[in-house]
């Protein structure tokens, strides 16, 4: 039997503000433990919370970018549990009242189709502290809070995605807006981004749901893909051995590349949810919600329209460069100074992602600037060298600009090296005279009627000019010499 | 006649008038203490060295003639669940026995601000949970007007030492009736202001929509000099209003014309006690004769105050007292390796029987299943006791009736009934579910010689005038020995 897999995705985003969503505490990542608090996060007796209006404000960003519903009126709920990482012993969440629902994200499939994954919700929360295992020290447990108490938003979509990898593209696009957004860094290893999942699987074609397993812990974008496909994998192993699948949390284990169960369902918490009396009603009016749409930035899909149409883009060409905002950008910062779409995308994907991955940098990273690479495009138009070369000058400024921290222009590197085109024509010619004295057996060969031979006399030539003979001269004088020959 | 037997107005003129030095008043107090309170356990922590400190540096304040607070030089004793930077800060609990508080609270920081002298911290049931003070882990403050009865709850420590004149100003928290009730018992005046009036920031929280500071003073002027003080915005409590700081003390002799009464008929029913109708009665007709107008009302819901009462609050002190786990201050019993254990064993440790109870029912009443049939329904009826108030006070301007159904009752008479207990609550809790300003002044004396308060209720914001009419009666009524002046 076929089956299909029925996915909808928990995402917990990080937002980006400068201080705790209810203390002003700083949210800066890596510093040292338990440096970043004070008595409210901390949750020492007496203290109370005061919502951190910047967060409320990414989070409606958040919101009309997915176009969803911002609430008038929304409730901030007390979440009960016991747990070290919570110094309350209860997490500020949303509960019944959440400040969005509605919404979706437009994800592209490989065939070239596109799919709508609604929104069920988004709402506000805090982020707990973290504990830290020491193992060597007979089992210690050590608190770091710096990160309790970050802003942070949930995101849950509809059970719409079929697929490990709609999850994947979903999970992708989902980043991709929030770093559009400048209100999550994104970053799934460094935990700023996370995803539980809740999966099941039925016969395809059957309209009802299965029982579902939520999935949790995977910590990298291909962990969700993986852990995805194993579960599904092993859901549908279950039924067609006749078995029944049991409601769980399971956790993805990254090395072993296994899910293994933490708690049954039966066993669940009850989180007693109730209003916290702490906090009054959040209450968002339709001025407040109009002043944030006028600082949107453009979006993914809206970006990747425009390239398309302004710059006569191809569809792949456009959807790799806004890939990123940051990459998106810097594209367009180079066509203010090299204002040819197409060439200038070619090296932006091929040569600068190259770089990129090689270099395991982001494009932030890059000292290289657009105005470098337009001014090294711009020594190929005007023939002070080849293509070819400035491959090589265009590596040799990324190096030196990566790891001198020293920007080479095109033009010095060109210079120094010694790399300018010869466009002389007799210069050319003597050295065209010189391969074909050297290799007459050849030319005699080519004129015999062995054409083939063209492309090594070409070669022989550019060898004897180190690369730096203009190509097209070089093919235009050893036609003419040979024709020469030939009569 | 003593310096810690007279009033901070008093103190205050003398103090202007350099007759005394502010370390001459709080070394009284400092007397007094020694002198009384290994008997009547007022106090669980005594700051004497920084409060001769303070006094000395108002008093050099004083004679450099720069300008001084309010309160300059003036005692204040604070019961031990408001926070005092450096100092410990037990809630009459075993499990924050060693709890030092790493800040100071809002009203603290405002009545050092005023140049207040922080005495110590009184005496109270174990996290406000109690009626007679037996409640405390530090053993029962008692009461000034016979050893062998209780002083009220639960902010016990803070009337008695009132009455005792081992301070001169005290402040307390009333979450049911918890200030206003041992008021009446020892003979003190006790405002419990408008839920929001003052910040409950540093307040360690019992039940957060019920939890307000309030002041326990020797006379109502007393207690609107203390309410200037600590009243006003702060936006470190959400739930505080707004709202313009003003002079309480300016208004007291406004006069009383075209004032209405209401006397809620519901208070005068069975259980309460003869004498103590009789002179709350007698309270009411001091007012008729200066010509104020007296109608019956009714408050039909105010037999379901005490239930309603007691879901929201434990359902509220359930989470809040979540924090005391163990794993970050106060109590841990030594030895646990696990942490189910430790949670376990300091809570159960570390939490007295009335505690434990609180906690136990409060999850109870959240707990999935029954969170309709409870606490959704108790926020319900809530809503229509405060019904009941606001039709009141279209018809009247304020209300009065009997703070408490009995004076002071003898140690251990009630402990082991929980039920009879709760009942001390009945007239006093309405307000705190209604949010609403109540003050309890004293009315005379049963044949015991016992003290019996009178509760004067008023809509939303109406501390002036409530204040007003105590200020009156105490004038008139003369029931505290040092009280008789001018009337
Ligand atoms: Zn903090």
């Amino acid at each position: 039997m076929e089956y299909e897999a029925i996915i909808g995705l928990e995402v917990h985003a990080q937002l980006l503000t400068e201080s705790k969503i209810f203390c002003g505490c700083s949210t800066k990542y890596g510093s040292p433990p338990n440096s970043q608090t004070c008595p409210v996060c901390l949750g020492m007796p007496g203290v109370l919370p005061v919502l951190n209006k910047k967060a409320v404000e990414y989070t409606i960003k958040m919101v009309l970018a997915v176009e969803g519903r911002v609430k008038e009126k929304s409730v901030f709920a007390r979440k009960n549990y016991f747990y070290p990482d919570l110094p309350k012993g209860y997490q500020i969440s949303q509960y019944d009242q959440p400040l969005a629902c509605g919404g979706f994200i437009e994800i592209d499939l490989p065939d070239g189709r596109k799919k709508k994954i609604k929104i069920t919700r988004i709402h506000l929360e805090e982020d707990a502290g973290k504990s830290m295992h020491i193992e060597n020290e007979d089992t210690k447990t050590l608190m770091d809070m710096n990160r309790c108490g970050i802003p942070l938003i949930e995101i849950v979509s509809q059970p719409d995605l079929s697929s490990p990898e709609e999850a994947y593209l979903y999970l992708g696009k989902l980043k991709q807006i929030l770093m559009y957004l400048r209100i999550c860094a994104g970053n799934m290893e460094e935990g700023n981004l996370r995803c539980d999942a809740n999966v099941s699987v039925r016969p395809k074609g059957e309209k009802g749901f299965g029982t579902s397993t939520e999935v949790k812990n995977m910590n990298s974008f291909k962990g969700v893909e993986k852990a995805l496909e194993y579960e599904i994998q092993k859901q549908i192993r279950i039924l067609e051995s006749g078995g029944k699948i049991e409601h769980e949390t399971l956790l993805w284990d990254e090395k072993k590349e296994k899910v293994f169960s933490m708690r049954a369902k039966e066993e669940s918490h009850d989180y007693r949810y109730f209003p916290e009396p702490d906090l009054v009603r959040l209450v968002i009016n339709q001025g407040w919600i109009e002043k944030i749409r006028k600082t949107m930035p453009e979006l993914p899909d809206q970006r990747e329209n425009r390239f398309i149409k302004e710059y006569n883009l191809p569809e792949y060409d456009a959807g790799v460069l806004t890939s990123s905002k940051d990459l998106a950008d810097w594209y367009e910062e180079g066509l203010k100074y090299y204002p040819n779409p197409k060439i200038l995308s070619n090296w932006v994907m091929g040569e600068v992602l190259r770089e990129l991955k090689e270099r395991r940098v982001e494009i932030r990273d890059l000292r290289m600037k657009p105005k470098d690479l337009a001014e090294l495009l711009k020594l190929i138009d005007d023939k002070t060298i080849s293509g070819k070369i400035a491959k090589d000058v265009f590596k040799e400024m990324a190096e030196t600009g990566l790891l001198m921290h020293t920007q080479k222009k095109a033009e010095e590197i060109v210079k120094k090296k010694g790399l300018v085109q010869v466009t002389d024509k007799a210069q050319i010619e003597i050295v065209v005279g010189k391969v074909l004295s050297e290799n007459q057996g050849s030319v005699k060969e080519y004129l015999a009627g062995k054409k083939k031979l063209f492309g090594f006399f070409v070669g022989e030539v550019m060898k004897k000019a180190k690369g730096k003979a203009n190509p097209k001269m070089v093919n235009e004088i050893l036609k003419e010499k040979l024709k020469i020959g030939d009569a | 006649m003593k310096l810690n037997q007279l009033k901070a107005t008093e103190l205050k003129e003398l103090l202007k008038k350099k007759e005394v030095s502010s370390l001459e008043i709080v070394s009284s107090v400092f007397k007094e203490i020694k002198c009384k309170d290994k008997d009547m356990n007022s106090f669980i922590t005594l700051i004497e060295e920084d409060a001769k400190k303070s006094a000395e540096k108002i008093d050099q304040k004083i004679a450099r003639g720069e300008k001084l607070g309010s309160l300059a030089g003036i005692p204040v004793a604070i019961k031990d669940n408001i926070c005092v930077k450096g100092n410990f800060c037990t809630c009459g609990s075993k499990i924050l026995e060693i709890f030092v508080s790493p800040y100071d609270a809002t009203v603290v920081e405002w009545l050092k601000k005023e140049d207040a002298v922080i005495i110590g911290k009184t005496n109270m049931d174990e996290f406000a949970m109690g009626s007679s003070n037996e409640n405390s882990y530090f053993g029962p403050a008692k009461n000034p007007y016979d050893l062998k009865r209780i002083p009220g709850g639960s902010s016990g420590g803070s009337s008695a030492c009132v009455a005792s004149d081992m301070t001169i100003l005290a402040l307390g928290s009333d979450t049911g009736g918890s200030v206003r009730q041992p008021a009446s018992l020892c003979g003190v005046v006790g405002l419990k202001p408008t839920y929001g009036l003052v910040s409950r920031y540093g307040l360690v929280a019992f039940a957060s929509s019920l939890d307000q500071i309030g002041c326990l003073t020797k006379d109502v002027k007393d207690c609107a000099m203390l309410l200037s003080v600590i009243a006003g915005y702060d936006r470190r409590d959400s739930t505080s209003i707004n709202f313009e700081k003003k002079d309480y003390t300016k208004f007291l002799e406004d006069g009383l014309k075209d004032i209405n009464i209401g006397i809620p008929e519901e208070y005068f029913e069975k259980g309460l006690d003869k004498e103590v109708r009789e002179a709350v009665l007698n309270g009411v007709k001091m007012l008729e004769k200066q010509g104020l107008k007296t109608f019956e009302v009714s408050m039909p819901h105010t037999d379901r105050a005490i239930a309603t009462y007691y879901v929201l609050c434990t359902a509220e002190v359930s989470s809040n007292l979540a924090r005391y786990d163990g794993a970050k201050y106060g109590f841990r019993p030594e030895g646990e390796s696990d942490l189910a254990s430790m949670y376990e064993r300091t809570r159960s440790e570390g939490f007295g029987d009335e505690v434990k109870r609180r906690i136990i029912l409060g999850t109870y009443v959240l707990s999935a299943g029954y969170y309709e049939a409870y606490y959704a329904k108790a926020q319900k009826v809530r809503t229509f006791i405060k019904e009941d108030f606001d039709q009141a006070f279209k018809k009247v301007d304020l209300l009065i009736t009997p703070t408490s159904s009995t004076t002071a009752f003898k140690l251990k008479e009630k402990i082991d009934d929980p039920l009879t207990m709760y009942l001390s609550d009945i007239y006093t809790t309405s307000a705190n579910l209604a949010g609403i300003p109540a003050i309890s002044v004293p009315c005379g004396k049963d044949s015991k010689g016992l003290p019996i308060g009178l509760q004067i209720m008023g809509p939303p914001l109406s501390e002036e005038l409530i204040l007003r009419i105590g200020y009156f009666l105490e004038r008139s009524l003369s029931s505290r020995s040092s009280i008789p002046k001018g009337a």
